[in-house]
């Protein structure tokens, strides 16, 4: 095998001439940044709604967060996204979808789609996390709350919520690295993150290794980067007395 | 609501959806029967107490669970076509794409399932293997013999679990527009204009199969936690 490795590729002009390859790169990175802390915020938020819901004993509520969790981890993500992009628009009443298509560009519409779908994805995971979270306190810590005379969501806000995220975020770093990893299959749908500016540099090139080892490196950079800062947040909010606490 | 629902593609289409679909459960046969296999080799050896050997394991292991499954993939189709032609003198146009994803899914999907039987072993508890050697067998005997079976017995449904997510995932051989069910069902709403059913009746149709198998999934774990 002949290959002509060429690392200086990465500092030649790209074809419109605005940027290097390299540019090309770190806007990849960065997109693929805003778009996992952007999607996180949405199921983080979602996630523990619906992870108070399935523990809350009221069999309608705790039915419809099942249900929600079933439909999300049981359908392909790039099915979930493809249906988000091009079925939504279609299908949303009032105009709505109409006003999407018409008013947005094509990159806003890429990252919209993008983000809800990670958001709404990643939720149904965090949603089981906050329900184990819940589940593992000791039956005595809401019996507790409601004997002092807390209403049902006091106790909640209270007594359980409070423990319960403080034991859910190791498993949540997890997931917080899962969402990094799986905003690359949003470049199946023309979004220019770190992925597809990837392939699109083997495209312009025909480089493949030297795009493909650059973004690999990116990916396991932000890997690092995540898992250090999560060790922080861990070691801060360890719960003394229980194993792995202070 | 105006759009109007025609779903009349879909019948005709569906010895080729099927066809998409046998490759969707060949990839994942493959990738689940290596992945365990060679899963289990490198639970084993990151639990070995030979340094070189487990340092192997943990590397591997880390660094396939830190690059998305895309990514992966792409550096599959880019290497493996390369290396096959090399190693076997074949044509330039044969297709390897599906030996690629094969490839590509059970190397990556090895590395889950070694965490999985990593966590399987360790849950044995110490005194077997202390017995086991008690007994005089080998390191390799009461592994075969004593730990693996106790362990795959507890492991069964996660790793039922991840078969079910790795089925989802090789919808991604999109990337490489190898037709999978996924991509059957998307070039059959692109030929005919009907993305929008297609879309919805493929994310029904993997809906229906994954919810029932984790339900089975459910009911083994029952069944084998009151043993």
């Amino acid at each position: 095998m002949s290959y002509n490795w060429n690392w200086g590729i990465f500092g030649s002009p790209v074809p419109t001439g605005d940027t290097t390859y390299l540019g090309w790169m770190l806007s990849g990175l960065q997109t693929t940044i805003l778009l996992s802390l952007s999607a996180w915020v949405i199921a983080l938020a979602l996630g523990s709604l619906m992870g108070v819901l399935r523990t809350v004993p009221h069999k309608g509520l705790s039915g419809i967060a099942a249900a929600y969790v079933e439909v999300f981890r049981n359908i392909p993500l790039l099915v979930q996204l493809f249906i988000w992009y091009f079925v939504l628009p279609e299908v949303l009443p009032f105009g709505l979808g109409e006003r999407f298509k018409q008013d947005l560009s094509p990159l806003a519409q890429q990252f919209l789609s993008a983000m809800v779908c990670l958001g709404f994805f990643t939720s149904a995971r965090v949603c089981e996390q906050v329900r184990s979270g819940i589940n593992s306190l000791p039956r005595g810590q809401k019996n507790a709350g409601l004997a002092l005379g807390f209403t049902l969501p006091q106790t909640y806000r209270h007594v359980l919520l409070p423990m319960a995220f403080r034991l859910v975020i190791p498993p949540l770093t997890s997931e917080f690295l899962n969402i990094f990893k799986n905003s690359a299959v949003c470049s199946t749908i023309g979004l220019l993150e770190l992925a597809a500016q990837g392939r699109q540099l083997v495209d312009y090139t025909a480089q493949p290794y030297e795009s493909f080892i650059a973004v690999t490196l990116l990916y396991l950079l932000i890997n690092v980067v995540v898992m250090l800062l999560m060790r922080v947040i861990e070691n801060r909010s360890r719960v003394p007395g229980y194993i792995g606490g202070k | 609501m105006n759009y109007e629902f025609d779903w009349s593609s879909i019948p005709g289409s569906l010895p080729f959806l099927w066809e998409g679909m046998k490759i969707s459960l060949e990839i994942t046969a493959i990738a689940v029967v290596v992945g365990i296999v060679w899963g289990t080799l490198l639970a084993m050896m990151r639990l070995s107490p030979v340094k070189p050997l487990s340092w192997f394991a943990a590397g591997y292991v880390n660094l396939f669970r830190a690059i998305p499954l895309v990514m992966v993939l792409l550096w599959f189709f880019l290497i493996v076509p390369q290396v096959l032609r090399g190693a076997f003198n074949l044509d330039p146009n044969t297709d390897v794409r599906l030996t690629s994803a094969m490839i590509g899914f059970a190397l990556f999907e090895s590395a889950y399932y070694s965490e999985i039987i990593r966590a399987g072993i360790q849950s044995v508890p110490k005194g077997q293997v202390a017995a086991a050697s008690a007994l005089g067998m080998s390191y390799a005997q009461a592994m075969r013999l004593v730990v693996l079976p106790q362990a795959f017995r507890n492991m069964v449904p996660l790793l039922l679990t991840q078969a079910i997510v790795l089925f989802q995932d090789t919808s991604l051989v999109y990337v490489s527009a190898l037709a999978d069910f996924f991509g059957a069902a998307y070039k059959v709403g692109d030929r005919d204009g009907r993305l929008v059913e297609l879309l919805l009746f493929a994310g029904a149709v993997y809906f229906v199969l994954c919810f029932s198998l984790s339900q089975v999934v459910r009911r083994l774990q029952k069944r084998m936690a009151t043993v």
